[in-house]
């Protein structure tokens, strides 16, 4: 156990530097100079001389190679920088180090602590939402199996998957919040501040979030749940004269349930890398509004780099927990 | 359940006669309507079984054998299944019962013993809850009680330090171990008719004498009545006091297993017999296989649903076999032993055409008749 997960980390950190490395490279690349000649054209038209755009450029660094760039962000990241230059000023930057913002002028650490808590809360309502919502419609599901209720079940939730999620959410907002007024405020309130109006003003994303995808997580418990009452040893448990509920609800579902959660540690880990539209639409400050944000003139390169590493880190992380749970929820599975 | 039920409430109410047999069959027939017609699984079953003594049910897949034992416990998909006839366990008729009272007798006074214990013990649970678990339906008793009988019926099936194998996963037992598992299971709650469906099946060969062994020991301890499944007719000859050959959801013959594997009167016995590989056997005795496949029982063949694989149908005067399904009656060798067979000297047929075939050592070699010894038994001596 302990050796698997030693290896599991070691290889955990090997993808994440790989990841950080590819992202560092591809926008450091692609946007070349711009961010210099962005800032240098803000002074004001004729003050942008040759000269001080290759001062700018020396001082943000773009006249050194792409890996002196990298390192010095690698380095910052453990060991903090001092006399950051960004945006005409010079920042002191505490580890972990991820640069400073352009959009705020702040350092990027300190925006991610303030937009985390949003995103997090979020995906914790929501996949909570989808994962016993989604669970419980599969297994009564595959309990009334053949009948009109589950055929209903089952087209519903074809539909639902059919329609694109973005306007789900968006019709939504519409029409629950704005004209209705059934949810008047859609945003993240601070939730060690005032945890019932961070509640009230999470609901409808979390419905949103959680009625959409637990479609798909009600028919795939469907299926192994149909799967498993196939199983010899749900036979055994009849013949031992469980009540019905008892093996459909502690055999079947026990068996059932395991790759279920499998799929959930994965979509659960996506959700914490930030969910674009669900935060655009509503309004929330977490990170993929935030990586959104980012990705528009002038480029934030810092935001753009840290949500990259953020995502990888909690979906490499999410991976190695699910591998982890795993043998925990199958006894025949042994991670030596 | 869905069924022609059969009104007894005479037998219903009347108290079980310890002298009746323990469980009686009584033209049982199991049916599933599908897409393509209907499935004749089990067509009109009877027999009994009586405390005490063991009934082998033999008879190559798909001839209805697990189908029939599984309507004894009602474990049948009630919505799926047509069942007709009549089961009587203790006295009672359980044909049309409610789902309600069938738990009742489900692992308690009726147990089933599967085949291929790593798929029919739950993967997730320890062979002790599962135990636990089967003794507490039928119990009122503590998590910690059940355990402590979980530990005593692993001892009592031969399971070396139950006390730290409680706790194990059915997949950290080896195979027989896992079939002992399975056994000390069905018998928690000292059943009175235990069911055992191809109990050795996956087993090889040493771990299955064990596991008869066992089975027969614990027989004669608590005098209940076993049914055992088996397509092997050297389980039925170790452990079965009778047995029924079935073929096509027909029982097509029945009696003393001496008498039966002695003087069979059905082909297709005789079949089985010739399909049974003896180590210890005549090495020029031949290993016959039965021609063809199992017939289908959406659309089972005219008359005797065996005479598309037959050797011996042209025997037969009238094309009988073809047009007439053949009754289950008793033939040359007495009223304890019937089969279902047009053949009007098949005990002439079998000692001069099967028999030195499939055995040449029971035959002298120099007469060429049967010797006596081997080839004797007295059909009413059960």
């Amino acid at each position: 156990m302990t050796g698997f997960i030693v290896r599991r980390v070691l290889s955990s950190i090997v993808v994440i530097i790989l990841t950080s490395m590819f992202v560092f490279t591809l926008f450091f690349k692609g946007l070349g100079d711009s961010p210099a000649r962005n800032y240098c054209e803000k002074l004001g038209p004729g003050k942008c001389s040759t000269a001080k755009l290759d001062s700018i450029k020396h001082q943000m660094g773009f006249d050194k190679s792409l890996a002196y760039n990298y390192t010095t962000w690698a380095k910052g990241v453990f060991a903090g920088r001092h006399n950051v230059y960004s945006d005409g000023k010079s920042y002191e930057c505490p580890a972990p180090c991820l640069g400073i913002s352009i959009m705020t002028g702040d350092t990027v650490t300190n925006d991610l602590k303030q937009k985390y808590p949003a995103t997090m809360t979020l995906a914790i309502g929501g996949s909570a939402m989808y994962l016993v919502l989604g669970v419980l419609l599969g297994a009564l599901a595959a309990k009334y199996r053949g009948t009109t209720a589950d055929r209903l079940l089952v087209g519903s939730t074809l539909i639902v998957s059919s329609i694109p999620y973005y306007l789900v959410a968006l019709l939504a907002w519409i029409y629950l919040s704005l004209q209705m007024g059934l949810f008047p405020n859609t945003s993240y309130y601070p939730i060690t501040d005032n945890p019932a109006k961070t509640f009230a003003w999470m609901l409808l994303p979390w419905l949103v979030l959680g009625l959409t995808n637990c479609t798909s997580y009600a028919r795939y418990t469907r299926g192994q749940m149909v799967e498993t009452l196939s199983e010899d040893y749900i036979r055994t448990a009849k013949a031992k004269g469980l009540r019905t509920n008892r093996v459909l609800f502690k055999h079947a579902l026990r068996a059932a349930i395991v790759p279920v959660i499998t799929i959930f540690g994965l979509d659960f880990a996506t959700l914490l890398a930030g969910t674009i539209f669900t935060e655009q639409i509503f309004g929330i400050d977490g990170i993929g509004r935030w990586g959104l944000q980012a990705l528009q003139t002038p480029m934030d390169l810092n935001v753009i780099s840290a949500v990259v590493l953020i995502s990888s880190f909690i979906v490499v992380l999410a991976n190695l927990l699910v591998d982890i749970f795993y043998s925990f929820l199958d006894p025949r599975v042994s991670i030596a | 359940m869905s069924t022609d039920i059969h009104e007894r409430p005479d037998n219903m109410a009347a108290p079980a006669n310890p002298d009746d047999p323990f469980l009686v069959v009584e033209n049982l027939s199991v049916r599933f309507p599908t897409h393509d017609g209907l499935v004749q699984a089990v067509t009109d079953l009877s027999y009994t079984v009586e405390r005490g003594k063991t009934l082998g049910i033999v008879g190559e897949s798909g001839s209805g054998k697990s189908v029939s034992s599984m309507a004894v416990l009602g474990l049948h998909d009630a919505k799926s299944t047509r069942l007709s006839g009549s089961i009587r366990v203790d006295g009672e008729e359980i044909i049309g019962r409610s789902e309600e009272k069938m738990r009742k007798i489900r692992g308690n006074s009726v147990a089933m013993i599967f085949q291929d214990a790593l798929t029919a013990l739950h993967p997730f649970y320890t062979i002790g809850d599962q135990i636990s678990e089967g003794y507490r339906i039928h119990h009122r008793v503590s998590k910690s009680e059940a355990k402590k009988r979980s530990i005593e019926m692993l001892e009592r099936v031969g399971i070396p330090q139950p006390n730290r194998r409680v706790d194990d996963y059915p997949h950290q037992f080896s195979g027989g171990m896992r079939q002992r598992a399975m056994i000390a299971m069905a018998l928690v709650n000292d059943p009175q008719l235990l069911i055992a469906d191809e109990p050795t099946t996956a087993l090889d060969v040493t771990v299955q004498a064990q596991i008869l062994d066992l089975l027969q020991d614990l027989q004669r301890e608590f005098n209940s009545a076993v049914i055992i499944i088996t397509h092997d007719l050297g389980v039925v000859a170790e452990l079965a006091d009778t047995t029924m050959v079935m073929y096509a959801g027909r029982a097509v013959e029945y009696g003393a297993t001496r008498e039966i594997l002695t003087h069979p009167e059905m082909p297709y016995s005789w079949g089985l017999m010739g399909s049974i590989p003896d180590v210890s056997a005549d090495a020029d005795a031949r290993l016959v296989p039965i021609p063809g496949n199992p017939p289908s029982l959406l659309n089972p063949p005219s008359g005797c649903a065996f005479h598309p694989r037959c050797p011996h149908v042209d025997k037969v005067p009238g094309n009988l076999c073809r047009t007439t399904l053949p009754d289950l009656v008793p033939g040359e060798r007495g009223v304890n032993h019937v089969k279902r067979c047009h053949l009007p000297n098949p005990g002439e047929i079998y000692a001069e055409e099967v028999l030195p075939e499939i055995a040449p050592d029971l035959v002298d070699p120099e007469t060429g008749e049967l010797i006596p010894e081997l080839a004797e038994v007295d059909p009413d001596a059960v």
